[in-house]
């Protein structure tokens, strides 16, 4: 065993993006000693990208929102295949968690009266995103360290150590969960600028990771979306939840090619824009699915009523959920009806003054002028679907975020639950907040309740350290980068936007052959900042995943939500009382099936048995009527 | 479209390196960060270089191209003739870890020294109220991303290493002014600015303001205001309690609806 930089925490959060700096807030107001680790520059995390906003219904600027209605409205868009409690305590504490933001120095966008302003978001019935712009997620992950910045201050004043209580690991990629008797006891990993080892021993790890965009071709992920915290807990004895749920996004750029997948928010959508075909045709009014037939308008006319007056008038087609605009996008494409590179048109020039987008839409409006060439205030752009989030993830309880592993816990993007089979725009931000909290909390608790913490012995960090060090005596000569284009194509190509079983038995071999020329892949260069090292082992990570979503995806028959099969196009309400939980068997991932929890009757009460019917079977249904007053 | 460039990109590590000839394929829609992409993969798979998004977001990806500091995923190739040769450097303010990846920790270090937002004590969450027009001037700061381009580029760091410990560059003083112009922030920073920040070596050359990617008006927004704030305390003792900036904050809290009130 070489020298390893040995840590030891009370809790060690994986992650610095929204989930992983609210987590570590918390533990550290719970008193504990917290590690934050993260692969790139602190601050910098994915987070950083998201546009639209918050989702929570603090009722500035519709009186009519409350818990209740922003919880229909996320079981709805999940198509109730959402962890109830999850979405319950989601929407309860979401308002809470937005106005501490304030608190800690975040400057959201005002209404006339000085209230956090809340801007509309598909499938939301009223306007709930607070938001700053189009740049929210900047505003919440840079309030997010400042709070941090500043708990270190306090620190400081106390101890004359600023990292007294709070330390931070920025690039620093964690390889391997550490065990000890089926408890969670540390993480191990290298730091990425000299390659060198280090281990953090803590009793409890929060795992907060991000998603898995990086194993498709078409994504609005950045590098660090390779699915490590997803495989980390399977390989750790986690297990993961419907990753089968994928959302594809159905605005991202198309054009020109090295910006393909980039994202094109909601809020175009949101503040006026309209999607159109070659022919001009407004599309989406084609494409409204009978569970949502009475909530969105049928006629243009109405639909451009409802920007002015919500309450009289149906929400337009372009704002239902993310799923069904992108299925639309993708037969229009199909149909012959696309634009010269293969997307739709998104217009908001026609509809808003120039000096409107400029103010609404500033990042878009940069984006596209520097990355395209197209000035959006004056033509429409050309977008089309995009793998964006995936609302599978590791299996937690949802009051403590703790995983199956006691110890381990998962909050953000990685943890599965909340959404269901579809997020809606907005209630990641909210999610971030929610169950980092949580998770700090629950980690904090765990820790406090422990009686002796779990050892760390030189035996696991001498394995952890040479399963690390392994793409360096492979010696064959694949290219990880090529293996790394291949799999993202066959991902794309093969279990994307559409599936079909004969496609999913062909990906799941490519898999096995992608296993294979891992091992083959031999790394150039030594271990200081060496990309190519990286990415060899980010891939063991991604087949991984790859693995789960593709196992899954053939698992499930039926089409709901972020999976959508072309031999199974019908919802089920058999499949809808199902989970597929994914766990490591030592080769790959294994599925089994677990029942759902049927939800709590006060909740069930809350919709119309009408509108129950579409989702639940026979047996499931409420006996009350609750009347039509929601 | 599809040509082959002409690359020139610095490798090496702390102890010394030089420039590298490269000749790689450029095709139609790139950015100078696709071809480092493409250098990795085909020709030097252990490059080192930090980017995240891709989409000018994150501030990771920063370097001199041709010798000004730009971000790499927003510089595009349609900006270069076909024939001119492309050098990408490391920023040169900061020590260099490998290739184009800098010791950027001077910034967080920085940082870490601003005192933090304070709101009033007796404010409950929830009860903020301020009106769109006074959160104005701070959300322009707050579009930074935090590129460090402007730190690199400031000459009272870039060419004095020596003033590494007493001045935070542009970054963090326009920091300070966000703060300071933040509605309902209650702590009075000046002394800070000068004595930790080292304001005072800012000569107002806008080179900040020149570089930066979100087009933030650093210097006629941020520095200039917080230096004639500094200058009011100093030569005004009238002012040097209920400061010109305080008596906005004050006056613009009473703007809206009733400041503090309850819902
Ligand atoms: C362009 C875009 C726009 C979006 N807009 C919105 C929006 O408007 N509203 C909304 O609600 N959602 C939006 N989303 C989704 C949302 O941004 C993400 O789901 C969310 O930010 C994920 O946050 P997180 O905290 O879970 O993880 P991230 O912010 O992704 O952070 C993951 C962290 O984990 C670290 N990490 C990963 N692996 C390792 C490892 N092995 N070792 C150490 N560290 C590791 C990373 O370095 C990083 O710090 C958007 C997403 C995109 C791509
Ligand atoms: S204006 Fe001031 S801070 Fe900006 S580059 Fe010039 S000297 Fe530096
Ligand atoms: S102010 Fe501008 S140049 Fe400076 S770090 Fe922020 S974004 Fe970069
Ligand atoms: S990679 Fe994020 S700004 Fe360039």
């Amino acid at each position: 065993m070489s020298e390893i930089e040995r840590h030891s925490f009370d809790v060690v959060v994986i992650g610095a993006g929204g989930a992983g700096l609210r987590a570590a807030i918390e533990a550290r107001m719970q008193g504990k000693r917290v590690a934050i680790v993260c692969k790139s520059l602190f601050g910098k995390a994915h987070t950083v990208m998201a546009e639209g906003g918050i989702a929570a219904a603090m009722g500035n600027v519709n009186s009519h929102d409350n818990w209740q209605v922003h919880f229909r409205d996320t079981m709805r868009g999940g198509k109730f295949l959402n962890s109830w409690r999850m979405a319950e305590l989601h929407a309860k504490e979401a308002p809470t968690r937005v106005w501490e933001l304030e608190t800690y120095g975040a400057l959201f966008d005002r209404t006339p009266d000085g209230k956090i302003s809340q801007r509309n978001f598909g499938g939301h019935e009223y306007p709930r995103l607070a938001h700053v712009g189009d740049r929210s997620g900047l505003e919440l992950i840079r309030t997010l360290q400042q709070k941090i910045v500043s708990l270190q201050q306090e620190d400081y004043r106390e101890t004359g150590d600023y990292e007294a209580k709070i330390q931070i690991f920025a690039e620093v990629t964690i390889t391997r969960l550490l065990t000890t008797d089926g408890r969670a006891a540390g993480a191990f990993g290298y730091f990425r600028e000299t390659g060198n080892f280090v281990s953090f021993e803590a009793p409890a790890v929060i795992l907060a990771t991000g998603g898995i965009g990086k194993t498709f071709k078409v994504t609005s992920g950045s590098w660090e979306y390779t699915g490590d915290g997803h495989a980390l807990a399977m390989r750790a004895g986690a297990t993961t939840l419907n990753m089968e749920f994928i959302q594809f996004h159905p605005t991202g750029m198309v054009w020109p090619p090295s910006v393909k997948g980039i994202l094109v928010t909601e809020s175009v959508r949101g503040d006026g824009g309209v999607l159109t075909n070659s022919e001009g045709t407004r599309f989406m009014f084609n494409y409204i699915p009978d569970v949502f037939k009475d909530k969105y308008a049928t006629t243009p006319e109405e639909a451009d009523r409802w920007y002015t007056d919500p309450d009289n008038n149906r929400r337009p087609p372009e704002l239902l959920p993310r799923d069904e605009v992108a299925r639309a996008i993708n037969t229009e494409v199909k149909a012959g009806r696309g634009t010269p590179h293969g997307g739709v048109y998104l217009d908001v020039s026609s509809r808003l003054p120039a000096d409107v987008i400029k103010k609404k839409l500033p990042s878009m409006w940069h984006q596209f002028k520097e990355l395209a060439d197209v000035d959006i205030t004056k033509e429409a752009m050309e977008v089309g679907p995009t793998c964006h989030y995936v609302m599978g993830g590791v299996e937690v309880d949802p009051d403590s975020q703790e995983t199956l592993l006691p110890g381990l816990f998962a909050a953000g993007e990685v943890s599965g639950g909340l959404h269901g089979s579809n997020r809606l725009g907005g209630n990641s931000l909210s999610d971030l907040l929610v169950f980092g909290r949580r998770a700090g909390l629950g980690a904090a608790e765990y820790v406090e309740a422990l009686p002796t913490r779990p050892a760390v012995t030189d035996a696991m960090l001498t394995e952890a350290e040479a399963e690390a060090l392994a793409p360096f005596s492979n010696v064959g000569d694949e290219n990880p980068y090529t293996i790394h284009a291949d799999l993202q194509n066959t991902m794309n190509d093969l279990v994307g936007i559409i599936r079909t079983e004969s496609e999913m038995v062909d990906a799941l071999a490519r898999l096995q052959d992608f296993k294979v020329r891992v091992k083959n892949s031999g790394v150039k260069g030594g271990r200081a900042f060496n990309p190519g090292w990286h990415l060899a082992l980010d891939l063991k990570n991604m087949l991984l995943v790859a693995e789960a979503v593709a196992k899954a995806s053939l698992d499930r028959q039926e089409s709901r939500g972020g999976h959508t099969r072309d031999d199974y196009p019908k919802m089920s309400d058999e499949w809808r009382k199902l989970n597929i939980v994914c766990r490591y068997d030592g080769e790959g991932a294994v599925i089994e099936h677990q029942p759902m929890q049927p939800m709590r009757p006060d909740l069930l009460e809350l919709f119309d048995v009408e509108e129950l019917k579409k989702y639940l079977t026979a047996e499931e249904l409420p006996t009350h009527d609750a009347g039509s007053d929601h | 479209m599809g040509y082959t460039a002409k690359f020139k990109v610095w490798r090496g590590d702390d102890t010394g390196g030089g420039i590298e000839d490269f000749n790689v394929d450029v095709n139609e829609g790139e950015v100078v960060l696709d071809i480092i992409h493409r250098l990795q993969a085909t020709q030097a798979p252990d490059l080192a270089v930090r980017w995240n998004c891709k989409a000018g977001k994150c501030g990771s990806c920063s370097a001199e191209v041709n010798g000004k500091p730009r971000l790499m995923c927003m510089t595009r190739m349609s900006t270069f003739t076909e024939d001119e040769t492309i050098t990408i450097t490391p920023m040169r303010t900061f020590p260099v870890i490998r290739d184009l990846v800098t010791d950027v920790s001077y910034n967080y270090e920085k940082a870490r020294m601003v005192p933090a937002f304070a709101p009033p004590a007796d404010l409950a969450p929830g009860d903020y109220r301020m009106a769109q027009i006074d959160v104005e001037r701070s959300q322009e700061f707050r579009k930074c991303i935090e590129c460090f381009m402007c730190n690199n580029v400031c000459h009272a760091v870039r060419d004095h290493e020596e003033n590494k410990t007493t001045f935070s560059g542009p970054r963090f003083l326009m920091r300070i002014a966000e703060l300071d112009m933040h509605p309902l922030d209650t702590v009075d920073r000046r002394e800070v600015a000068v004595e930790d920040h080292g304001v005072g070596y800012c000569n107002i050359t806008k080179c900040c303001t020149e570089v930066c990617p979100e087009h933030i008006k650093i210097t006629d927004n941020a520095i200039i205001p917080l230096k004639e704030r500094i200058a009011d305390k100093k030569y005004d003792p009238i002012f040097s309690i209920a400061s010109l900036f305080k008596r906005n904050k004050q006056g613009r809290q009473a703007a809206p609806d009733t400041p503090h009130a309850t819902k």
